[in-house]
């Protein structure tokens, strides 16, 4: 993976930059050692590692701002950085940048029931949300796995899924509003605790935009209040197709789950050898299918999802009958990835999204690769919304064997792109899929999604090295390409 | 004279924005053009009209999701969606009669453009979120797309909410990819009477805040809902305040009752059923209240859903008119006797004091939408970005030049 080519003048100016940052951000903020610095080196993309020329940690909006506007006047470059579990390596810090970690920025601002919304800091975990509003019955929707760790400023800007975004939509569709810091130092509100923006949807085009174009530094959420009730089956299958054949059908009964999840055959066995969950070991497919709502709702559900499940040829099916059984099915699913951990040295987790129907051929063709490349794979794969993560197992220690799992990892998000999918459903393109861009996208393409950047950070400084291939020089983006002068008027129906 | 264009493909599409682009000869870009009185007045000597660029193309049910050509009639899209019992959650609404425009005309790449949405917005988003993916010529006359056919999807930047709500200023899409939804076997609605704006949204934000799923969340002062065609709203006599519960028909049942046992101490309660229902949230989503009076202004105000009521009062008690709520009170919408200037100091002071949103002047006559600013004003940090997005997209300034802002 080739980061840009560090800037020796840049380098030469550490003394100089770290003097300045100290005048914006006093005390503690500022860090230079080594040692320290060593904690920043990476993300949860681990493979790769990088120390950052210097880190800073701001306290304020203004002090953001400050820096910014410092980096943008004398050409520094920064990249913005939550609670660094990225698994793109979206925080993957660059040697001639500064990385700017929101990590005080921790406090919960307001949290108004009458108006459905919270106000958070950048830095205050998905979960932590949850737990300030759930004494009332509320919560926020979106759960990434990792919600323990992972900021709601992440959140934002990798616009993180999570199991229950089937039925309750993406960050995007949960967060009001934020205030963005620019790489002029400006600070722009955009959205609140009204719904939709007057102008550009700003709002919509930050969530998701992986740090490249400004800084958030608050963040408006809706929140909801918790159904009634939540019930999970879990449906032994003794195919892929079969599995993915149920899926479809529950759907195409006009069903939305809280959540749909599978797991294939490695991933079963590993996670149950691990966590002793009850899943059935003799079946080649398993999905957990969560419904909830009202209880009158979710009875009636249950009696529909039983006799689709039948229909589509289950061979063990099974309802939660409390709280906590439910809980025991879903605590298999969320160890897949330590369960994997345990019986391989190294596991690598992808992360395309396919069409539903394509699901069995996908699956096939990625075990004929699996002995191509003479590396397992375990699937665990939000099948609700055709989200996959394989895990290719590996062992770092072997040579050659994390450039073989990589090469594997590329060869399954091609096949998602080909069967009319996308590279990647919600850890980001960061710099782990930046090079297979060009897989999904023309260069037209890419150019416009550039031309967009160019708008917030004409000069390339914002999270550089990431999600693009090839960063054009902005004043090339811009220039306007007539070909041959005139352009004749066009050969189509005119009145 | 207007001259008008009218690709048939995506490729002459191109063309004719490659060429306007040449020449540098601002478009109209309009499909059914329901809503050609709605934004800012362009000076345009040509028209881009996309109506050939229409039909359902790609529809799956079973993956929820359905491409569709730019200009495919919204109707054409819901028989089509109908027929498999799915439908577009963010419900857009039809302001053509509003706008002295058809009913029934509208499309679907005027609803995203506009980034329209109808009273299911507070449970399921507006059409920004539900164009999955498109493809379209920029201003530069070069084809790009962006998104997908998958809804799970964070692979570069989202373009797909650039275009939503950007009316047709940064780029013209030829095609979409939309989500789509289940429709819901049952639709009740429970009406309260009697209650006050303060009181009713406060009614309204107790239903939102509850489990019950609410798919709805109006409220009409009884001198709108007297405008109403069904019978339990105008005869009431009274404000009638209406929540929308959606789902399986047990589901449905239940919630009700449960609803109107939250609300009792609201007012005296009703229940209408399907097709009062579908009536009456039609009635809201395009402001039927409003269309006949055809010579009053019309305001969308977006604003913090509690402070509705206030802001509304504000505004009425120094222009008089006719108000009612949507979204939970979140939707104000006002119909104010015309004024040359629209009111659109008093309309966005209330808004300013009420703790912000956006106001859109929906309806007035072309001197007032040229002369006063239809869309919420934005600071300097704000209009500077906005413009070099249009000058990434549009560098001359082709495409509905100032339907939103001046230069923009």
């Amino acid at each position: 993976m080739r980061m840009p080519e560090p800037d020796a003048a840049v380098l030469a100016r550490r003394g100089d930059i770290i003097e300045q940052l100290r005048a914006i951000v006093p005390g503690e903020g500022v860090i230079v050692d080594e040692d320290e610095l060593r904690a920043y080196e990476c993300d949860g993309l681990t493979a790769y590692r990088q120390l950052p020329m210097v880190v800073v940690l701001p306290e304020t909006t203004e002090q953001i701002s400050r820096v910014l506007r410092y980096c943008h006047e004398t050409g520094v470059k920064i990249v913005p950085r939550g609670a660094g579990t990225s698994l793109s390596g979206g925080a993957l810090p660059v040697a001639d940048a500064i990385t700017l970690g929101l990590g005080k920025f921790k406090r919960i601002l307001e949290i108004d029931y009458e108006n459905r919304s919270a106000v958070v800091q950048p830095g205050v975990t998905n979960l932590a949300i949850t737990e300030a509003v759930e004494h009332q019955g509320f919560y926020y929707a979106p759960d990434p796995s990792s919600q323990i760790a992972c900021t709601i400023g992440g959140n934002v800007a990798e616009n993180s899924g999570g199991v229950h975004s089937l039925k309750y939509g993406l960050t995007t569709n949960n967060v009001l509003g934020v205030e963005v810091v620019l790489m002029t130092g400006e600070v722009l509100r955009l959205g609140g605790k009204h719904l939709d923006s007057g102008g550009y949807d700003l709002l919509g085009v930050i969530t998701g935009s992986e740090g490249l174009l400004g800084v958030i530094t608050e963040v408006t959420v809706r929140i909801l209040q918790k159904p009634e009730t939540a019930r999970a089956f879990l449906i032994g299958f003794p195919s892929n197709e079969s599995a993915g054949d149920c899926v479809a059908a529950i759907i195409a009964a006009g069903i939305i789950p809280a959540g749909v999840e599978m797991m294939d055959k490695p991933a079963i066995h590993a996670v149950e050898d691990f966590v002793h969950a009850g899943y059935p070991r003799d079946v080649e497919a398993l999905l957990i299918v969560e419904l909830d709502g009202p209880e009158a709702e979710v009875a009636d559900l249950i009696a529909r999802v039983q006799a689709i499940a039948e229909e589509t040829g289950a061979v063990t099916i099974r309802i939660s009958q409390s709280e906590d059984e439910r809980l025991v099915f879903w605590a298999g699913r969320k160890a897949a990835f330590p369960a994997v951990g345990r019986i391989s040295p190294d596991y690598y987790c992808m992360d395309g999204t396919i069409p539903r129907r394509a699901l069995a051929t996908v699956l096939k063709r990625m075990a004929a690769m699996s002995s191509h490349y003479s590396l397992r794979v375990a699937n665990v794969f939000h099948a609700g919304d055709g989200n996959l993560h394989p895990l290719v197992l590996y062992d770092a220690n072997e040579p050659g064997e994390l450039e073989r799992a990589e090469a594997f990892g590329a060869d399954i998000l091609k096949l998602c792109v080909e069967v009319g999918g996308v590279l990647t459903g919600e850890h980001g393109v960061g710099v782990e899929k930046r090079d297979l861009m060009g897989v999904m996208f023309t260069e037209d393409d890419l150019k416009h999604q550039q031309r967009l950047k160019c708008a917030f950070d004409p000069d390339g400084l914002l999270n550089p090295g990431k999600v693009y291939p090839t960063l054009h020089r902005c004043a090339e983006l811009g220039r306007l390409h007539v070909s041959g002068g005139q352009t004749r008027f066009p050969d189509l129906p005119r009145f | 004279m207007t001259e008008t264009l009218r690709p048939e493909t995506p490729e002459q599409l191109r063309e004719a924005v490659a060429w306007a682009t040449s020449a540098d000869t601002p478009l109209e870009v309009a499909a059914a053009g329901t809503k050609r009185v709605f934004g800012r007045p362009c000076q345009t000597s040509h028209r881009l009209d996309l109506s050939g660029l229409a039909g359902v193309t790609d529809y799956e049910p079973a993956e929820l999701v359905m491409g569709v050509g730019a200009a495919t009639p919204l109707a054409e899209i819901e028989a089509a969606l109908a027929a498999n019992n799915q439908q577009l959650a963010f419900e857009p609404p039809d302001f053509g009669p509003l706008l002295g425009a058809a009913a029934g005309a509208g499309t679907i790449g005027g609803a995203i453009a506009c980034n329209l949405a109808g009273p299911r917005r507070v449970k399921a988003g507006a059409a920004r979120d539900h164009i999955i993916g498109f493809h379209a010529v920029s201003g530069r006359g070069e084809d790009f797309k962006s998104g997908g056919r998958v809804v799970k999807n964070v692979t570069g930047f989202d373009l797909s909410k650039l275009m939503a709500g950007s009316f047709g200023t940064l780029a013209v899409m030829a095609d979409v990819n939309l989500k789509v939804m289940p429709a819901p076997e049952r639709t009740r609605t429970v009406l309260v009477y009697g209650a006050e704006d303060g009181a009713a949204v406060k009614a309204l934000a107790q239903a939102l805040g509850s489990a019950f799923d609410v798919s709805g969340a109006a409220h009409l002062p009884a001198e709108v809902a007297a405008g109403s065609g069904v019978d339990y709203v105008a005869g009431a006599g009274r404000p009638v305040t209406a929540v929308r519960i959606e789902g399986t028909g047990a589901s449905v049942e239940y919630r009700c009752q449960a609803i109107r046992e939250n609300l009792a101490e609201f007012g005296d309660t009703e229940e209408l059923h399907s097709s009062n229902s579908v009536t009456l949230w039609s009635e809201v989503a395009g402001a039927a209240y409003f269309t006949a009076e055809a010579e009053t202004q019309v305001w969308r105000v977006s604003a913090t859903p509690g402070a509705g009521p206030r802001l509304a009062a504000e505004v009425r008690a120094e222009t008089g008119g006719r108000a009612y709520y949507d979204w939970g009170g979140g939707l104000v919408w006002l119909a104010l006797p015309p004024r040359p200037d629209a009111a659109h100091e008093v309309v966005r002071g209330a808004l300013a004091a009420a703790g912000g949103g956006h106001a859109t002047l929906l309806r007035a006559a072309e001197s007032v939408r040229a002369a006063f600013p239809v869309f919420e004003p934005q600071g300097e940090a704000l209009k500077a970005l906005s413009a070099r997005i249009k000058d990434a997209f549009d560098p001359k300034r082709v495409l509905n030049p100032g339907r939103m802002y001046a230069g923009v």
